[in-house]
């Protein structure tokens, strides 16, 4: 699964892995803000950001077929909307989508793949993200795991009733077997909340989490960000100029 | 549908993205209401639970199949400010991870799915929950839950100069019709199925709840049928409206596009200005909800 | 010599009005480890969730000298370390070390000593090389002793384990009986292994329809009952 591969690659130990969180993630809006106003040469400009990012990569060590590949994830999605742009007669703008979010998707699975989420989602509430979004989006990533598998198990389950009738009866009872299934993985997940819950209480649980020490932003992580930030700026600025 | 990045105009995501953080305080602040942090393996289990649902296929017929956004039945179950954490949660976990939506686009899609989106599925339920229309207000929910979320999108792809022929904009409205009616139904059906093992599972829709939510519901709406008629008229009249509402400005920069002529007027005028305003205006607007749905539910509770 | 746990005439009923514990008397003295067999339903769970408070019924109960209140809950909590079934539902956290440390952060530690207590907790289940791991990547036999260290982390004199043999293979089972036995608190184990049972605990309780129905050694027991499983019935 994507984020499997995603996260054993976020265990590295380059250069760009040892990197404090916030550093990271500033310098990707700094190039995500760079790359969506950029105008003028696309292909140039597209080139100096593509080659930026294939420069992060080999920093950090990562495969670089494999993460090129990753990212294509975002084409099906674009290719649609730059053929109705063709079809309207905007070829640079079907260009353009393809590009930016071809190259956006690349530059945020760098940062995923250099960065463990525990410690991004501690560098974005360092950054002022709502505490309790962060615990429910860790709750979240935490249990996707297992509760996927339990719907793997539903999911054959459902396949398998209703398989026998044929016609629009037996669309009606997949579907019905399809909303029992889902009502099942609900109250399931429902009850293994409940089970969290105890847990935490039983190890004394208040009502607030306590984090262990934050990570330091030190004098390699500045210089980091500040060239981070000053390349993409740099080169858009001299191939696209900054004037509306 | 969630939007990478590359594909808003600049003044449209950064005006969304300006408009939701408030907005996801505001949720999450209410979600925690009366539980401190107590809740987050519950919301956090269920979003999990809502991206594992995809897994799960519904048959449409002609070899199709679909599944489960989950907007508004996490709205009938978890309540509506909490069920928009959850769907917060699940996007931002689809574009750190899943590279499924963009970062800088979290603010549309976020408004899109996780605020308007719930609410709009919630608002049936809000007004028809206890009488005879109550079943009604399940399926209705689906189907305005994603319809909201759907509209709003092209809205925005559209604002931000996006271009496309009548035939592939009725086309994709009638997609998000069939998917929305279906969304109706399997939010019906599984609720249906929910209240069986437990009835406990579904939200009484009278205690507790304010008019506060419900006005918020009213204006997602009121978004989405605004979405509906920018969406619906030819791409001239979009580019009038965005002019007016002084957002177009960056959207024009972007590529060179066939309407000269607008950006030769706009290179006038600093962008920034028009920008601004345009921001503040969003802004204006959304603080004033915010304001008038928390003095509501005040003047309610005290 | 004084009881950790004093339990008198616990009562119990759930919401739906099914009486689970209907007068359960009980004590656990010091450095012994109580097995509680039973049949499902029969309240041995329910029974263990209200020693540290996460149930209430009608009754009494006494844990290391307090009366358990409100006020005392805190406190009990820390002395009773509850090891669940499932540690999926257990190791909540994101990753071993701080999930160990969770519970000292919760007793008011500050992150460098609960990291120390953390540590310590993983070098005695053995786990201590997998501390940055997430729990997702761990066997079976590895969250359970993940699990037993996030409890000894909170340095509780009682440990109570629900079903700990569930998910692990039998060498797996073997190492946890050990690592059990090197542990000095006083043990209840809520488990259908009976031969487990028997490896580990001085005494086991029986219990049938929310009552203790009988108490002695598990061989006792188990024949009584009939209670052993039918593999080793059938050799």
């Amino acid at each position: 699964m994507h984020h499997v591969v995603l996260e054993r690659w976020s265990r590295g130990r380059s250069v760009l892995h040892r990197r404090d969180a916030r550093a990271k993630t500033l310098a990707l809006l700094v190039f995500l803000v760079v790359l969506a106003t950029s105008y003028g040469p696309l292909a140039a400009l597209s080139g100096v950001y593509f080659a930026l990012l294939l420069s992060a990569l080999l920093l950090a060590r990562l495969p670089v077929a494999g993460a090129l590949a990753r990212s294509a994830l975002v084409l099906p999605f674009s290719v649609a909307f730059a053929a109705v742009s063709l079809l309207a007669g905007d070829a640079p703008r079907a260009a353009a989508l393809l590009s930016k979010s071809y190259l956006s998707a690349l530059a945020v699975l760098i940062l995923i793949s250099t960065t463990p989420l525990p410690q991004l989602l501690r560098g974005l509430e360092q950054i002022g993200v709502p505490h309790f979004l962060l615990m429910v989006a860790q709750f979240l990533y935490r249990y996707l795991f297992v509760i996927s598998e339990e719907a793997q198990h539903m999911r054959v389950a459902a396949l398998s009733r209703g398989a026998s009738v044929r016609g629009m009866a037996a669309r009606r009872a997949r579907f019905r077997a399809a909303a029992g299934a889902l009502a099942v993985l609900f109250a399931r997940s429902y009850a293994r909340a409940g089970g969290i819950h105890r847990a935490m209480l039983s190890r004394g649980f208040q009502g607030r989490f306590h984090l262990l020490a934050a990570p330091r932003f030190g004098w390699a992580d500045a210089a980091f960000l500040l060239l981070a930030a000053l390349l993409p700026a740099a080169a858009r600025g001299f191939l696209g100029g900054w004037r509306p | 549908m969630h939007i990478p990045d590359g594909f808003l105009a600049a003044p449209v995501w950064a005006s969304l993205d300006v408009a939701a953080v408030p907005a996801v305080g505001y949720l999450v602040r209410r979600a925690q209401r009366g539980f401190e942090e107590s809740r987050a393996p519950l919301l956090g289990v269920m979003g999990a639970f809502v991206f594992a649902a995809q897994m799960i296929n519904f048959p449409v017929g002609i070899g199709t199949s679909g599944h489960l956004v989950g907007g508004a039945l996490l709205a009938l179950t978890l309540g509506p400010a909490s069920a928009g954490v959850v769907m917060t949660a699940i996007l931002a976990i689809q574009a750190l991870v899943f590279q499924d939506g963009g970062v800088l686009a979290l603010g549309a899609n976020v408004t899109n799915m996780a605020l308007c989106g719930v609410l709009a599925g919630y608002l049936p339920f809000h007004f028809w929950g206890n009488g005879p229309w109550r079943r009604f207000s399940f399926f209705l929910g689906g189907v305005l839950s994603v319809l909201a979320s759907a509209v709003l999108a092209l809205a925005q792809l559209l604002l931000s100069g996006i271009r496309m022929p009548g035939s592939v904009l009725g086309l994709s409205l009638g997609l998000f019709a069939v998917s929305a009616v279906l969304e109706g139904l399997i939010t019906l059906t599984v609720v249906g199925a929910l209240e069986t093992l437990n009835p406990g599972f579904i939200r009484q829709a009278t205690a507790g709840h304010s008019r506060a939510l419900g006005l918020l519901g009213t204006v997602a709406v009121a978004l989405a049928v605004f979405g509906v008629l920018i969406a619906s008229r030819d791409p001239d009249g979009i580019w009038k409206l965005a002019g007016s509402l002084g957002i177009a400005g960056r959207a024009q920069a972007l590529l060179p596009t066939p309407l000269a002529d607008y950006q030769v007027g706009f290179l006038q005028s600093p962008w920034l200005r028009r920008a601004a305003g345009g921001l503040a205006g969003l802004g204006l607007i959304f603080g004033a909800c915010v304001l008038f749905g928390r003095l509501v539910s005040k003047s309610r509770s005290a | 010599m004084t009881p950790l746990i004093t339990v008198r005439d616990l009562h119990f009923r759930y919401d739906d009005g099914t009486a689970a514990l209907n007068g359960v008397n009980f004590d656990l003295f010091p450095g012994e480890t109580v097995a509680l067999l039973g049949a499902n339903g029969s309240g041995k769970t329910t029974f263990v969730l209200h020693l540290n408070g996460l149930l209430a019924g009608s009754g009494s109960i006494e844990v290391c000298g307090m009366p358990l209140t409100k006020a005392t809950l805190p406190r009990v909590r820390q002395k009773i370390g509850l090891v669940f079934q499932d540690s999926e539902t257990q190791l909540f956290m994101p990753t071993v070390l701080e999930d160990v440390a969770f519970g000292p952060l919760n007793l008011g530690l500050d992150p460098h000593a609960a990291v120390d207590r953390a540590m310590h907790a993983l070098e005695l289940t053995g786990m201590s090389g997998e501390a940055h791991k997430a729990p997702y990547h761990l066997s079976a036999g590895e969250k359970k002793r993940v699990a037993i260290a996030g409890i000894l982390a909170m340095q509780p004199e009682i440990l109570i384990l629900d079903e700990p043999t569930t998910f692990l293979d039998p060498p797996a089972q073997r190492s946890l009986i050990e690592l059990l036995h090197s542990l000095p608190q006083a043990k209840i184990v809520v488990t259908h292994d009976t031969s487990f049972a028997a490896a580990l605990s001085s005494r086991a309780v029986f219990f049938q329809k929310g009552v203790v129905a009988a108490e002695g050694d598990v061989t006792g027991l188990v024949r009584r009952f009939a209670w052993n499983s039918p593999v080793t019935t059938s050799r």
